[in-house]
């Protein structure tokens, strides 16, 4: 399967791979923040503050279908619940810019005000520390992921199984944060930031900064994720999706395989949640809905399945769709969502990179 | 509740009677309850209780509802059709400026007290048993006590009869007898009512009961009234419980067919459910607007409508999207999710996006009162008589016909009943179409306990899975004791932690459960576990 293509991807992103990062990295990096902060607001080359918030939220989910992508397209496991991850990250992160959002008014944050608590809980220890954030940020899913995927794996769970009890997993999560008692600002999440390390959060300059971390996270994943797809490890992983069992009489064990491909890509998550709250400026329990988590794996099915350009070009197709869509006809964007989960599983198993490969196939 | 269901039987009732009711009572009576201070008027109203004199209720209702009016020294009855003089009971003409009898919340509380003691003397059984209930959640004076014990010997009806001692005995509770006290204490430790319990409690410490004996006797009723309050807690615990295991189980029972039996993951299961439940709405409207006669019937011709379309539904998804699918469980997953969100986009639309509202027809509304804190009400228990009927007729129908045996045939060894001659492809589609049904059926019973909205099928959907998991592939029974199991534990979760922490403990243990047993409660042996 992998020689078919061989040429086409090589000739994309093989030989040339490194003109390719370069090129992103100067799109991110240099472009689009010249486009937005440089060039005048009237000009047809302006970048609105609007777009490069939008393609910001692109690059976080894009890292999303890329962890899912290496699970499920490379692995096998369909994961009904990175949501949770996601969120999960966007909370460790949320609970740092709470903290000194709260601390420059010296109180505690509103909803425990309500709540009439008088200093914070246990959980929140260590959050007035960036250091300690960034830890929390990928411990957290890590953590939970290694704990959920020790339990499924090993009883060997699999198949929609294990999908439908990640979907439950998360769906108990979002019950979870949804109760104000759980001490995450309940129905309404994390919201109203006002500073990230000391500097004002809503400003352009700040945006783009974070627009281009984003793009150098996402470039630093698909980097890694091109490592481990090549290495002997990612083969294992693959040999794990086509016929698990013969893995396991060639000696393999399947558990380490999948626990590590599984606990990295919700800890990959975490850092998209990360990056994406304080662009978007809330964080809500409705990160985690099983429709959420759902949706991620349209991404990755509309891009391609086993291919690592085609997660990003899904996220970055059904999202731009998805704002164009809930902005002119909102009525009809679940239509075409629904539309879309049922033609791509029924016509294009490959999704668009397998469509672009049949197409370029038939010509060269 | 109760308080309009009196203001509406008083209003009625003062409509009716207007002026033969008017004359019963005494001139003076009807001066002295209209006119002058309230604790004035609050004592011509003992005193009209304590005359027992039942003809003066409609007078009562009326002053209770602001229907009397002063004007010219005369003292009026005023309503829709007209005023009349409450003395004389003649209709005259409404003056201008009526002066309005001002009646605060302690009057209309006294009002209500007066009301219901006299009409321990209806005839009529409900009127006596609604006011018995009433005297006995409202606290009752010294004064009622020889029209309350007239009437305790004259009842016949056994349930208003405990009541009234009940209602005696807690008055008799303040008597200066002693005696009198410790036999009302007694008495009070049969009771099954926390509102007893409550007095009982008051008596001991607000008011302060003196006699040692006496408070023995009241402390040993207490005690007595909390455990059998507490055994009725745990029999509705446990009813809860057994009632939400049946909605679980009617819901989890299409999947138990699709998912368990062909191995289809169908995401649109919950949207199922929901267009079962708007098939009852509209065949609701349907029976309101041509034969409001039959009104009460709906229910019973929502059951085969609902059938039908979801089956219908059902069948056009198997022959579009689901058959081409086959073998790939991963993507039936995300079709169906997709058939689900295009199906809850198009009730929106069609509906819109607020709740409809269902009825209950009259048979399902109320409900059995075992005792204060335990009432079974009778859409709930119509529903698990429903589910059990539902598991009954899918049971035979899966054991016991033809289609049945092609089913089975089919999910222990498709290309061997292949071989012998079921048309495989065709079963497929009939017992895809028999799960979307039956989750049709589940909608009509949840439109007859919840909301039905565009989002009715996503409520149920993740704890429907879990049962089906919990239950174990290809058995009903599975499903049947995972489905109760879920619902009792999590009532009795709920009872102490919650609604929110008991759906996340629930759902905990079904993941821990799993561990130990993957393929479920009921797991299927030999080759066919992969």
């Amino acid at each position: 399967m992998h020689s078919n293509y061989q040429p086409f991807l090589l000739r994309l992103l093989g030989n040339s791979r490194w003109v390719g990062y370069a090129v992103a990295l100067t799109v991110i990096c240099i472009l689009i923040p010249v486009l937005n902060l440089a060039v005048p607001e009237d000009s047809a080359l302006h970048l609105s503050d609007y777009t490069v918030s939008l393609l910001g939220k692109i690059l976080c989910y894009a890292m999303v279908a890329l962890a899912m992508d290496l699970v499920w397209g490379y692995t096998g496991i369909l994961s009904l619940g990175h949501g949770i991850f996601f969120a999960l990250g966007g909370y460790a992160f949320g609970m740092y810019l709470m903290r000194e959002a709260a601390d420059a008014g010296s109180q505690l944050p509103n909803f425990m005000v309500f709540l009439d608590w008088h200093e914070y809980p246990w959980y929140w220890a260590g959050s007035d520390s960036f250091i300690f954030t960034l830890l929390l940020v990928v411990l957290a899913p890590g953590l939970l992921a290694f704990i959920f995927g020790w339990f499924a794996f090993r009883s060997r769970i699999k198949g929609v199984y294990f999908s439908i009890i990640t979907q439950a997993l998360t769906y108990a999560f979002m019950l979870l944060f949804f109760r104000n008692e759980t001490g995450f600002g309940g129905n309404n999440g994390f919201t109203d930031f006002k500073t990230i390390l000391g500097i004002p959060i809503a400003t352009a300059e700040t945006r783009i900064v974070l627009f281009a971390l984003s793009g150098l996270a996402l470039l630093a994943m698909l980097w890694m994720s091109h490592r481990i797809v090549e290495s002997k490890f990612g083969r294992v992983l693959t040999a794990i999706r086509d016929a698990e069992s013969r893995v396991m009489f060639s000696g393999y064990n399947p558990l380490h395989y999948k626990l590590a491909i599984w606990t990295l890509s919700a800890m990959m998550c975490g850092v998209a949640g990360a990056l994406y709250v304080p662009q978007v400026g809330i964080i809500n329990p409705s990160e985690m809905s099983p429709a959420n988590s759902i949706e991620i794996a349209i991404w990755t099915a509309v891009g391609g399945r086993g291919t690592l350009i085609g997660p990003l070009i899904g996220a970055g197709a059904v999202t731009a769709l998805k704002s164009w869509f809930t902005a002119s006809f909102p009525e009809y964007w679940l239509y075409f969502l629904g539309g879309l989960f049922i033609v791509v599983t029924l016509y294009m198993p490959q999704g668009v990179m397998g469509l672009g490969k049949k197409l370029l196939g038939k010509k060269s | 509740m109760q308080i309009e269901k009196l203001m509406i039987t008083g209003l009625m009732a003062g409509l009716l009677l207007l002026s033969s009711a008017a004359h019963a009572l005494s001139p003076e009576s009807i001066t002295s309850l209209t006119t002058g201070e309230n604790e004035q008027r609050i004592d011509a109203i003992a005193s009209v209780v304590n005359s027992g004199d039942s003809s003066a209720i409609p007078f009562l209702k009326n002053i209770l509802n602001d229907e009397v009016k002063l004007a010219d020294g005369k003292i009026l009855i005023v309503s829709e059709s007209g005023a009349i003089d409450a003395m004389t009971g003649e209709v005259v003409t409404l003056p201008e400026y009526p002066e309005d009898l001002i009646n605060n919340n302690r009057m209309r509380n006294e009002l209500d007290i007066a009301i219901a003691a006299l009409s321990l003397r209806s005839s009529d059984d409900a009127v006596r048993l609604a006011a018995a209930k009433k005297l006995q959640q409202t606290s009752t004076s010294e004064a009622m006590l020889p029209l309350v014990r007239q009437a305790e010997k004259s009842e016949k009806r056994p349930k208003i009869r405990t009541l009234l001692v009940e209602i005696r005995a807690g008055i008799e509770l303040y008597s200066s007898d002693k005696q009198l006290r410790l036999v009302a204490a007694h008495e009070l430790a049969g009771s099954t009512s926390a509102q007893i319990r409550q007095s009982l409690t008051s008596r001991l410490e607000l008011d302060g009961e003196t006699d040692p004996e006496v408070r023995l006797a009241i402390e040993a009723a207490i005690e007595s009234i909390e455990e059998r309050l507490g055994y009725y807690e745990f029999a509705g615990t446990v009813f809860t419980g057994i009632s939400l295991g049946s909605v679980l189980l009617l819901a989890a029972l299409g999947l138990a067919i699709t998912y368990g039996l062909m191995g289809v993951i169908n995401m649109a299961h919950g949207e199922m459910m929901m267009l079962g439940a708007y098939s009852t709405y509209i065949v609701q409207n349907l029976f309101r607007q041509y034969m409001p006669e039959w009104f009460d019937g709906y229910v019973l011709a929502a059951i085969p409508v609902a059938f039908i379309v979801t089956a219908l539904i059902g069948v056009v998804m198997e022959r579009t999207v689901i058959r081409h699918l086959y073998g790939r469980p991963l993507e039936t997953l995300l079709a169906t999710w997709g058939i689900s969100l295009i199906l809850m986009q198009l009730v929106r639309t069609l509906f819109g996006a607020q709740n409809v509202q269902v009825e209950n027809p009259n048979w399902m509304s109320g409900g059995i009162e075992l005792s204060s804190n335990l009432v079974l009400p009778y859409n709930r228990i119509d529903i698990i008589l429903f589910s059990v009927a539902v598991l009954l007729l899918i049971w035979l129908l899966l054991n016991k016909t033809r289609l049945g045996l092609f089913v089975r045939a089919v999910t222990q060894n498709r290309s061997m009943a292949g071989c012998v001659g079921v048309n495989t492809a065709r079963v497929d589609t009939w017992a895809f179409a028999l799960g979307s049904g039956v989750a049709g059926l589940a909608g009509v019973a949840l439109a007859q306990i919840g909301n039905v909205g565009p989002d009715l099928g996503k409520t149920y959907i993740v704890d429907s899975f879990m049962v089906v998991v919990l239950g174990g592939v290809g058995q009903l029974a599975g499903t049947v004791y995972a489905a109760l199991g879920m619902g009792i534990t999590s009532k009795f979760l709920e009872s102490f932690s919650g609604a929110v922490l008991a759906k996340i403990i629930v759902l905990v243990i079904v993941i821990i459960f799993i561990q130990k047993r993957p393929q479920g409660i009921f797991a299927l042996k030999g080759r066919s576990v992969e």
